[in-house]
């Protein structure tokens, strides 16, 4: 392997010869793919303005500079709908999650063929589709308003939830489902006794965590009208309130970083 | 010659680890350091290499102030000074010939060592250590594939490739079985006895420091109660450096050659205390 | 919860109830009431317009019989060259992201990093993370006009934030006696780091890596709609112009290529470990 023989005497290499050669076309093959795509970027790209936004940047901060603190009263009722999308969404969200979960793993499946490849699909469907597309389609259906926004982040949050909840359930001791169905338990005791117990601190970190992305997500959605802080930032933005929009972006910056607060705290008491 | 004098060691909490340490060690001594869990065993060797940074005294290898260097001098000074751990602390994903190989950082530049990319030097004096500790054949395994004895073993060379003046060893049997502890202690020892080394080692196994050791010193709360030869080990040295307990049988057992009646039960069958001694009185 | 309390019930025998979850009585009956009121509090300060949901599910059927069948041709032209931004943009954006989290991870690792360039690399970090990629994206677009450089520059930061972070918390969990030995032979800051502590980090960041690439491209349809190229601007003309049929291919072209990544990652994780 990497350790070469010649003339009686051995020496060594970290790799052997193929495998070197393989690790430095693949740093060759990732700087070309970097350039190649980096070209067809700067193709698109009109660098006279790239080149003026140091300047832009400079005069936007200045605009933005005395935050309009007055604003910060109209902005309560907003963030409370935003935190209510949030945490809304993401209880719909774990109630329709633990079912689909319970179907896509290997081991509680009840049917493999069918059953199992529709829950994943439902999983990676939900995953792939961001919170605003979401909402772009909800809004159209359900109207503008907060009810859109909490569907969006909720059918967002399915495949996340579901996914981790479904390999957690994977990844469960066996042994304690066997010593329950030895028992002669149904399968719906088997559950509530084997399973349950064994992915409940997985299921409610899970949920937790998704709770404190879903603030982030939801902080966007009214910009597609389904509610939230959003609209008065797109609101602002529009009306070129500079002054406005940093408050509204202080008061983003808060709340998340308080939300990731109270998360990590909630996910440590149930480790 | 290592020498310390007034060496002393407040933790941020408060704990004074080390009070006034004053201690010599003579080049190609080997000396066990033993003492209760928290006497400040592991506090004392590592002030030496400033893993911990003591908080007064001062530290001299030959003419070099330890305690006095900045940044690259004690890069310097480090590589003069192998260091066995407890637990072994191998970096696990990396193979066996990189562990040992990184025993040469201090002596090799970043872009090399980034590479891989020793001297040739180095790497046929890694190949002959692992040959003389029976691994050679393990040269790409990686250090998490390997039994706790391969695992010392491989510790001991990453120590030796330094080529070090002193030996610092933790606790180097702390997680072996009994037999596997004898055999690393009696490879230390004559690795020390074959490069001239002088060594510290902790140990909290009083019967292998009386074994294998020339020199004993007991810790107790940070400062030094016994130092003297190992067969001096009487019960009422052992009850002032470890407290009172019945020490009649860990140092019987010695005297009489025979039982081992001691902790390090289970070996007796291929390697008795008495080949033992022999050869260690061969080495001294 | 597999504590049992017993006691005696007043027929003399012996009656047991599963030991509450939450032990301290005050605070699980706090915790229910705060969790009720919040709950009454939140529907009753929702101003959802039921009526209009209502009257919407006929039209949503409508509109949902829309995006059937998914019509991959008419616009094949504009998906193609969207779904290759979106590429572009992914894997630049992911690159760059990664080379420049690391020495930010690093400076946010708590037991590697001085106590000032730990403070300043989280605060960093914070902000990064704190928005969403589209509130960067509209201020990318409007410092460097539209098109897939805003993207680019969005998605990279917001790599970092991500990246950053957890490469920093990796390091804070990692082995320290393994980094300590090698401290111990003299080595420098960086053979220190590429010996003690990236062997201890790398699988779970290669893994965390391919993670991100997957999540920029999907990230990559939503910076679009606020004009930072990519699919996502496809996607939007797509609704702007009714044509929930192509709208619908793209989403299918997105699931299939997120599923496709999620396969080749796997893949990469299991050699890695």
């Amino acid at each position: 392997m990497a350790v070469i023989t010649k003339d009686g005497k051995r020496s060594w290499r970290r790799r052997s010869l193929r495998n070197q050669l393989a690790v430095q076309a693949g740093w060759l093959g990732a700087a070309v793919a970097f350039l190649v795509c980096w070209r067809f970027i700067s193709e698109k790209t009109i660098w006279m303005f790239v080149l003026d936004a140091p300047q832009q940047a400079a005069d936007l901060a200045s605009r933005m500079a005395p935050p309009d603190w007055s604003y910060l009263a109209k902005l309560w009722k907003p963030l409370w709908d935003t935190i209510n999308i949030a945490t809304l969404g993401t209880l719909l969200a774990i109630v329709l999650a633990a079912p689909i979960a319970f179907c896509a793993a290997r081991n509680t499946t009840p049917n493999s063929l069918l059953v199992r490849p529709v829950a994943l699909f439902i999983i990676v469907a939900s995953r792939s589709i961001n919170s605003l597309i979401w909402a772009l389609m909800l809004v159209t259906i359900l109207g503008p308003g907060i009810l859109a926004g909490i569907v969006a982040i909720g059918l967002r949050s399915i495949g996340f939830c579901a996914k981790l909840l479904y390999e957690a359930i994977e990844e469960i001791d066996p042994r304690q489902v066997e010593a329950v169905t030895a028992t002669g338990a149904s399968t719906a005791q088997v559950t509530a006794f084997g399973i349950v117990p064994q992915i409940m601190p997985a299921f409610a970190g899970i949920s937790v965590f998704r709770w404190d992305i879903n603030i982030r997500e939801s902080t966007v959605l009214g910009l597609v009208g389904a509610g939230g802080i959003g609209l008065q930032l797109n609101a602002s933005i529009m009306n070129l309130a500079w002054t406005r929009v940093s408050v509204i972006l202080l008061i983003i910056i808060s709340t998340v970083v308080f939300s990731e607060w109270i998360s990590a705290r909630v996910r440590q008491a149930f480790i | 010659m290592l020498k310390m004098s007034g060496l002393t060691k407040r933790y941020r909490t408060g704990d004074l680890a080390l009070r006034e340490i004053d201690l010599e060690v003579p080049d190609g001594q080997v000396m066990a350091l033993i003492g209760p869990s928290g006497a400040g065993k592991s506090t004392l060797i590592r002030c030496i290499n400033r893993l911990v940074e003591p908080t007064s005294g001062t530290v001299f290898l030959n003419d070099i102030e330890l305690n006095a260097l900045h940044r690259k001098g004690l890069r310097r000074a480090r590589r003069n000074i192998g260091m066995i751990f407890q637990e072994y602390a191998l970096v696990e994903r990396l193979t066996v010939m990189e562990n040992v190989l990184s025993g040469r950082l201090g002596y090799v530049g970043f872009w090399r060592s980034l590479f891989r990319k020793f001297p040739r030097p180095d790497i046929a004096e890694a190949f002959r250590l692992l040959e003389r500790v029976d691994l050679d054949p393990m040269v790409d395994k990686r250090a998490d594939e390997l039994s706790g004895g391969q695992r010392q073993r491989v510790g001991i060379c990453r120590a030796l490739i330094q080529n070090p003046l002193l030996l610092l060893v933790d606790e180097p049997t702390a997680s072996l079985d009994p037999k596997t502890s004898r055999q690393i202690m009696r490879l230390i020892c004559e690795l020390c006895k074959e490069r001239g080394l002088s060594a510290i080692i902790n140990i909290h196994d009083v019967q292998l420091a009386r074994i294998f050791a020339e020199r004993v010193v007991g810790l107790r709360m940070g400062e030094i109660v016994y130092d003297g030869l190992p067969d001096r080990l009487t019960p009422k040295v052992l009850t002032e450096i470890y407290g009172e307990e019945d020490w009649e049988t860990t140092i019987g057992g010695e005297k009489t050659g025979g039982g081992d009646a001691g902790e390090n039960e289970g070996d007796d069958e291929d390697a008795g205390p008495h080949p033992e001694k022999e050869r260690l009185a061969g080495m001294i | 919860m597999a504590t049992s309390t017993a006691s005696p019930s007043s027929s003399g025998g012996v009656s047991w109830r599963k030991a509450p979850f939450i032990a301290d009585a005050r605070l699980r009956w706090g915790l229910g009431i705060g969790l009720g009121a919040y709950l009454a509090a939140a529907a009753g300060t929702l101003e959802i317009d039921w009526l209009r949901a209502w009257e919407g599910l006929p039209r949503g059927r409508q509109f949902i019989s829309a995006f059937f069948p998914p019509d991959m041709t008419s616009r094949w032209n504009e998906i193609g060259e969207g779904i290759l931004e979106s590429i572009w943009m992914a894997l630049t954006s992911t690159m760059a992201g990664i080379a420049l989290s690391i020495p930010v991870g690093l400076g946010a690792a708590r037991n590697i990093a001085p106590p000032p360039v730990y403070l300043f690399c989280r605060a960093l970090l914070s902000v990064f993370r704190s928005f969403q990629e589209v509130i960067l994206a509209i201020f990318f677009v409007k410092l460097f006009g539209f098109g897939p450089f805003a993207g680019f520059v969005t998605l990279s930061l917001a790599t970092i934030g991500f990246y950053g972070k957890l490469l920093a918390e990796d390091i804070e969990d990692m082995d320290p006696v393994q980094a300590e030995a090698v401290r111990a032979t003299g080595a420098g800051w960086f053979q220190w780091i590429n010996y003690g502590v990236q062997p201890q980090v790398m699988p779970r960041m290669v893994g965390l890596g391919l993670y991100r690439l997957d999540i920029n491209f999907r990230e990559s349809a939503v910076v679009g709609i606020v004009g930072g190229g990519g699919i996502g601007a496809t996607l939007n003309t797509a609704f702007d112009r009714y044509e929930f049929d192509s709208a619908a291919a793209i989403l299918l072209i997105i699931i299939g290529i997120v599923l496709a990544v999620e396969y080749t990652s796997g893949l990469i994780r299991k050699r890695v470990q």
